[in-house]
Parts: C-alpha cells; structure tokens; sequence
C-alpha cells in the first residue's frame, strides 16, 4: 500500500474513534448543565444523584476524548507536513486559539466539576459546570473553524510559488466566518446534543426495563428527550442549510451527494439508490423534483451534474452517495424515534414492560445511541470524502500533503499500533460504562482500600 | 546569538518558550508522581499519589497542546519538519501519552487487584516513557539534525539516539522525577510523607549529578556556547541554574519541600531559558549546513498571524492564569481521599 493511501487510512481511523467521544461529552456537558441547574433550583436529591451519575460517565468520556484529540493535533505535523507548511498560518491560529480559549477552561473547571463538590460552593460548583460546557462548545466552534476553512477558503491569499507557495491570513473574521462555518457549526453541535442526549435516553431505557431506579429514569429521560427532539428538528434544519451551501460552494461534493450525472433542471432528489459508476447510470427511488426545490427554492433550478466536472475534480459517487443517504435517513429516524418516546412517556405506556411491544422498544432505546454515533460517522464520511481529490477546496490535493520524510512502512506500524490501542480503549470504554450504569445512581463509584480486600479476586 | 530585537517572530520565540516551561513545570510533577508511583505499595498510598494530581494533570497537559498549536500557528515549518522527522518518537510518545492519560482514569474504577495493579504499572512506565522521549528529542534539537534545503528531516530513527540525546532524555525523566517527589512531599502526611521525603532527597542527588554532566557535554556543542561567548553577561543564567538546583538540595536538607518545589520550578525555568539563548534565532538546527536551518524568520507565519496570535496570547493567557489560580487554591493542601476520588 503506498504512503498517501496510509496516511490518509490512519487519519480516518484516528479521527473517526476520536470523534466517537466529544460529541457524548459536548452533549452530556450541557444536560449536566441543566440538572445541576434544577437541583439547585429545586433542592431535590434527584437531580443531585442525576448529576453525579451522568458526571461520571461524563468523565470517562471526556478523557478518551482527550487522549484521542491529542493525537489528532499531532497528526497533522507527523504525517500531513506538507499541508501544515502550507496551511499553518491559517489552520494552525483556530488550533492554538481552541489550545488558549477551549481546552484551558473546559480542563481547568473539569478539576473542580469532578474533585471539588465538598470543596466549593454548590453556586461555584455550578459555574464550574457551566465553563466546563462551555468550553467544549467553544473548542467545536475552533475546530469547525479549522474544518470549514478547507471546505471554504476565505480571509487569505497565497505567497510564494510551486513548492513554496503557502496560504497566509489577510482577514482573521472573514477566514473565522467562512462561507461554511455558521452551518456547519451549528450542525455539528445539534448533532452533539443529540449524542449526549442518547445516552442518558439509553440509560433510562435500560433501567425502566429492568423496572429499577424508576424516578431517575423518568426525569432524565423526560430532560433527554426534550434536549433530543429539540436537537433533532434542529439537525434537519440546519443540515439543509448546509447542503444549499455546498450546493454553491462545492459544486462537485453536491453532484456526488445527489449523484446527478447530467445537469438537469429540475432536479429529482434521490431517497435511496445505487450509483453504477461505470456506467454512469443510478438507479433508485426519487421524489420528483425535490431536489431544485431544495437547492434553490424553485423546481426550475439547475443542479450541476458529475459530467460537468473533470473527472480528477471528483470525490468516489457511489461511496459519498450511499454515506449521505444514510446520514440523512439516520436523521430523520431519530426525529421520529425522539418524538415517538416522548408521546409514550408523556401517556406513561413506556413502563408497562408486561407489553411485548413496549419491552421491545426498550431494547431499541438501548440502543439508541448508534444511531446518533452512526450519523456523526457518516455525515463527516460525506464531508470530507466528498471534497477530495481536494485537501484545501480548490486549492491543495491530498496527494501533494503528505508528510515527505515519512515512509509507507512507518505509517503502516503505526496506524497498526493505534488500531490496537484504539480496540483496547472501546473495549474498556463500554466495560466500565455498562458497569457504571448497573452499580446505578446511589452507591459510592470507587471501593475503598479496606472493602478491596473481601471484593479482591 | 544574533541581534534581538523585539518584532513578532522573537515574541512568539518568547511565547512559545513560556507555554513549554509552562508545561514542563506544570504536567512535570505530574509526571515525576507518575513515575514514583509503584514506589507506593499499598492501594490506598497509590491513590493518594493519584489523587495529589487528579484534579489538575488534565489542565496541565493543555500547556503541552496549546504549545503544539502556537507551534503550527507561529512556526509551521518546525512543526511540520520536527514531527514528521521524529515520526516514530512521536508516535511513541503518543502511546505515552494515551496510557497516562488512561491508566489515571480507569485506575481505581474497578476493585480487582489485578486490575489496579496493571494499570498502576501502564501508569508508571508511560509517566517515564513520556519525558524521556520528550528530552531525547530536545537533545536531539540542541545537538542539531540532518535537515536538507526543503526542511525536511533526511535522518533515520536510529539518528536520534545519539548518546547526547539519551543522556538529555534521561535527566528529563530524573528532573521531572525530583520534581514530582518535591511535589508529593508537599501533599502528604505521616507514612507516606516518610517516603516520599526518601524519594526527594534520592532523586535529587542523581539529577544534580545528570545535570553536572549533560552540562558538561553542552559545552562541547560550539553553537550553544558561542551566545554566552559573545554576550557574557547572559552567563548570569549558567550562574542562576546552578543556585536554584543548589537550593533544592539545601531546601530539601531543611525538609521545607514548598520552596524546594518553587526551586525546581524556577530551575526548570532556567534551564529551559539556557537552552533557548542556546539556539536562538535558530530553532532546528541542521547539521547539513547552518543554511538550512530553521530560524525564527524562515519558519515562520506571516507577520499578519503572528500578531492576530499574539492578540489570541494576550487575551487568553491572563484569563488562564486566573483559572490555574482558582484551581490551585481550591485543592490546596495535603491529599485526603473522599468519596469524589480516583
């Protein structure tokens, strides 16, 4: 396997098991949030016991967060170190600022959020919460600057020539504001919430089967749910918004989306499909005309089609095809499934665990967070497979980023490497998850030295 | 040493030196208490090592983060050249990092002996692993690497462990091992304090004597002589290292192990001064040919982001040291184990 294929194997692999983690912990940092908020509010030990419960699982995620992300910031020099010559100027300030604004406060705050409630105020222990959500909503906002800048240049103008040419800022807010970040921003942290809020829907539905814990079950899940349909319709919203963007600036991203191969007007919009890439042709189920309408509020609008394009300008069709389709039937599955366990526990039908049926869908809720995980996966597959051959949209190839002193053997032992630690940590992610989950609510998390010798195997 | 004048690139030299002593002073101790930590034998001992850091290794590691950051930002093309050269190092020091990170986490959330005791040891070895590999790559940027007129590293992985660069590697490890027993001392009481005050003292004998010879063989590197040659009143920070690593030992001899932790940090400051007035204005220095090396000037951004960075810096750091303050103010004070601990 040759190098640029390695590299760009291990970043998918890398960042793909990175990004399984901060969306629970942007999403639980803000239920946090709210359920320290109502104990405050309303005294009731519930949502104290709600709090330090969903801390817990709160930290475990945001240390493989931080672990993963590490590698992350690093990878870019170590195997992408020809795009950092190019693009540091402009991607690497959103990086340092996420360093200097984000991380600082959002792993300042986690000390006192964790460690500090006997030695803080409960009002100081809330503003502890409340920088520690905080700052992971503002690190998503750097990185999606960073993200956004490669779909859509802005703020820059290029120095230098051939192997020297490098992008330098000549506008801070316009390369901030970008045409993409505003949508992408507020998708991606929609999409966040909904995350988070998965597992606290995934917690309440496994204790409501096992018919324990009844009381937290029914006010978390009531404060998830509302977060989850809130951040669904949400999603649908702003991922249209997104996709009229990428219309206008990703001209060849969209053709493979709707994988459209001649121009038409109007436009059909495929709900699923098959791309037949060598001979152009799809086959599928389509909407009449859905697609003009969408893109540009009239059925008389023009979508460009793949033939337009040089065919080294396009992303693979079938793959970013098939990954968008499913990102958005996931989307819309959860709109429905969100509102669907709101209705059932606002007629209470949800406890009845004697029905068939409703054992059935609390297994389904167990599971529920796939589906947000799932959609973050693909949605970003899409994306960023959409855009290639380009690195930086219309200005930089994969193929010319790579690292140039680092061999194919090296990339292959570590991508190895990290794909077995990265086994490792899941594994014991989901362990120690589901056993936080069955110790429950009330008992005290770590066994002291003296109960370890009776519970030492 | 060339002319220093005050413009954005020897700002960000500056700037990038205060977030790697940062660093090195801050997630330093965490390290050493890593490092010491199976010299604790009983599980409640270990948790309190754990538990001295727990609350704050995390915002310390940030220094490490933010430092690799403003290096992409403000010299892209030492960022670029070190990590790809290094690539293997880096990688390791990945895995280091990874594991400390986790082996402090899951450590104590679940009882089983063996459980602990795996993750006791991943903790141990990746806290020394990592500041090893950190010093062997400062070492190797002291010495000076084989980089060709495109500012790419053209050397293997086998360059690197050069006897300079191990030797600087191994008294990083000894440095941030004294530092974290000076730390611990700090945080403990009764038995355990007993110990740690062994492990203080200890480790600061074999530091000062790594320190006396990684020193010594500095001085056969003319590039990181010639400074002091040329401006010798910048000598007075040679003079300055060694009082601060003196009164470590004296202070440690008087069993006051807060001013003993405050020169070691002051000395871990100096050092890494030394080290800057070392290479400036370079900042990878190539063994191919001076004209290939990396400066403060050829490596750099525009000077359009150096400034917009240094607006970022002078918002953003101020705003940090009032959170690091808080937060050690609130965990101040020797380590008792409640029910929120590791």
């Amino acid at each position: 396997m040759e190098v640029e294929l390695l590299a760009r194997l291990q970043f998918a692999i890398t960042v793909m098991f990175h990004y399984i983690y901060p969306p629970m912990s942007i999403g639980l940092g803000l239920l946090l949030v709210i359920m320290e908020g109502l104990y405050l509010k309303t005294n009731n030990k519930l949502y104290e016991n709600m709090t330090k419960f969903f801390v817990k699982i709160f930290a475990l995620t945001f240390a493989i967060g931080v672990a993963t992300g590490i590698v992350m910031e690093f990878e870019f020099g170590t195997n992408w170190a020809t795009y950092s010559r190019y693009v540091g100027d402009v991607f690497g300030s959103p990086l340092a600022a996420e360093g200097v604004f984000a991380f600082f406060l959002e792993s300042g705050f986690l000390g006192i959020l964790i460690f500090g409630w006997k030695k803080v105020s409960p009002k100081f222990h809330f503003f502890s919460t409340i920088m520690v959500s905080f700052g992971s909503m503002l690190s998503a906002v750097w990185i999606i600057v960073a993200n956004t800048w490669m779909q859509t240049p802005a703020g820059y103008h290029i120095v230098g020539e051939g192997l020297n040419a490098r992008a330098e800022i000549t506008d801070f807010w316009a390369m901030v504001f970008n045409p993409f970040f505003v949508d992408t921003f507020t998708h991606v942290i929609s999409a966040a919430w909904l995350t988070g809020a998965s597992v606290v829907i995934a917690v309440a539905g496994y204790y409501i089967l096992k018919g324990i814990h009844l009381d937290f079950a029914k006010s978390s899940l009531k404060i998830a749910l509302i977060l989850a349909c809130t951040a669904s319709l949400l999603q649908l919203f702003t991922g249209h918004h997104s996709a009229i963007g990428v219309a206008k600036y990703q001209p060849t991203k969209l053709a493979a989306y709707e994988a459209h191969y001649d121009s038409t007007k109007p436009a059909d919009l495929y709900i699923f499909g098959w791309v037949n890439e060598g001979e152009k042709t799809v086959i599928g189920v389509a909407i009449p005309k859905m697609l003009s309408v969408l893109v540009g509020g009239d059925p008389n609008t023009t979508v460009k089609g793949i033939n337009d394009f040089k065919s080294e300008e396009l992303p693979p069709i079938n793959f970013v095809f098939q990954t968008y389709h499913l990102m958005v039937a996931i989307g819309m599955a959860l709109i429905g499934l969100s509102f669907l366990t709101l209705l059932l526990l606002w007629n209470k039908k949800l406890f009845d665990t004697k029905n068939p049926l409703i054992k059935l869908y609390l297994l389904i809720l167990i599971l529920f967070p796939l589906l947000p995980q799932a959609g973050n996966q693909l949605g970003w597959i899409s994306s960023e497979v959409g855009r290639q051959p380009w690195i930086v949209y219309g200005l930089l190839k994969t193929n010319e980023a790579i690292s140039k002193s680092v061999g194919a053997g090296e990339v292959l032992f570590s991508m190895i490497l990290f794909t077995l630690i990265y086994i490792l940590l899941f594994a014991l992610f989901m362990y120690l998850l589901i056993e936080k989950v069955k110790q429950g609510p009330e008992e005290p998390e770590i066994i002291s030295s003296e109960e370890l010798t009776e519970k030492t195997i | 040493m060339t002319e220093f004048a005050f413009d954005l690139n020897n700002i960000w030299f500056i700037l990038l030196g205060v977030l790697l002593i940062g660093y090195a002073i801050l997630d330093g101790f965490d390290l050493g208490v890593g490092a010491l930590h199976l010299f604790a034998k009983t599980d409640e001992d270990r948790r309190i090592m754990i538990n001295s850091i727990g609350p704050v290794w995390d915002g310390n590691e940030v220094w490490l983060i933010t430092g690799g950051g403003a290096m992409f930002a403000a010299f892209p093309h030492v960022y670029a050249t070190v990590f790809s050269g290094f690539y293997l190092a880096m990688m390791l020091l990945l895995v280091g990092l990874i594991f400390r990170a986790v082996s402090l986490e899951f450590r104590s959330k679940r009882p089983m002996k063996w459980w602990r005791d795996t993750w006791d040891i991943a903790f141990s070895v990746s806290s020394i692993l990592i500041p090893l590999l950190m010093g062997v790559a400062l070492g190797n940027i002291i010495i000076g690497i084989p980089v060709d007129q495109t500012k790419e590293y053209v050397g293997g992985f086998f360059n690197l462990l050069n006897p300079y660069a191990l030797l600087f590697g191994i008294t990083t490890v000894a440095l941030f091992v004294m530092h974290g027993a000076l730390y611990i001392s700090m945080k403990t009481e009764g038995n355990l304090h007993e110990k740690t005050k062994i492990w203080a003292r200890n480790s600061s004998i074999v530091f000062v004597i790594l320190y006396i010879m990684t020193t010594i063989s500095t001085l056969y590197i003319p590039h990181m002589i010639a400074p002091f040659k040329q401006t010798p009143i910048l000598a007075i920070f040679i003079l300055l290292s060694m009082l601060t690593i003196a009164n470590i030992s004296r202070t440690i001899r008087l069993s006051n192990y807060k001013d003993a932790f405050l020169s070691s940090s002051l000395s871990i400051a100096i050092l890494m001064i030394l080290v800057g007035i070392g290479l400036h204005p370079n900042l990878v220095i190539s063994t191919l040919d001076p004209a290939f090396n990396l400066t403060i000037y050829n490596a750099a951004s525009s000077q359009k982001t150096l400034g917009i960075m240094l607006t970022i810096a002078l918002i953003g750091m101020p705003l940090v040291i009032v959170y690091f303050s808080v937060i050690y103010r609130v965990f101040r004070g020797k380590v008792k184990l409640d029910s929120t601990s590791y």
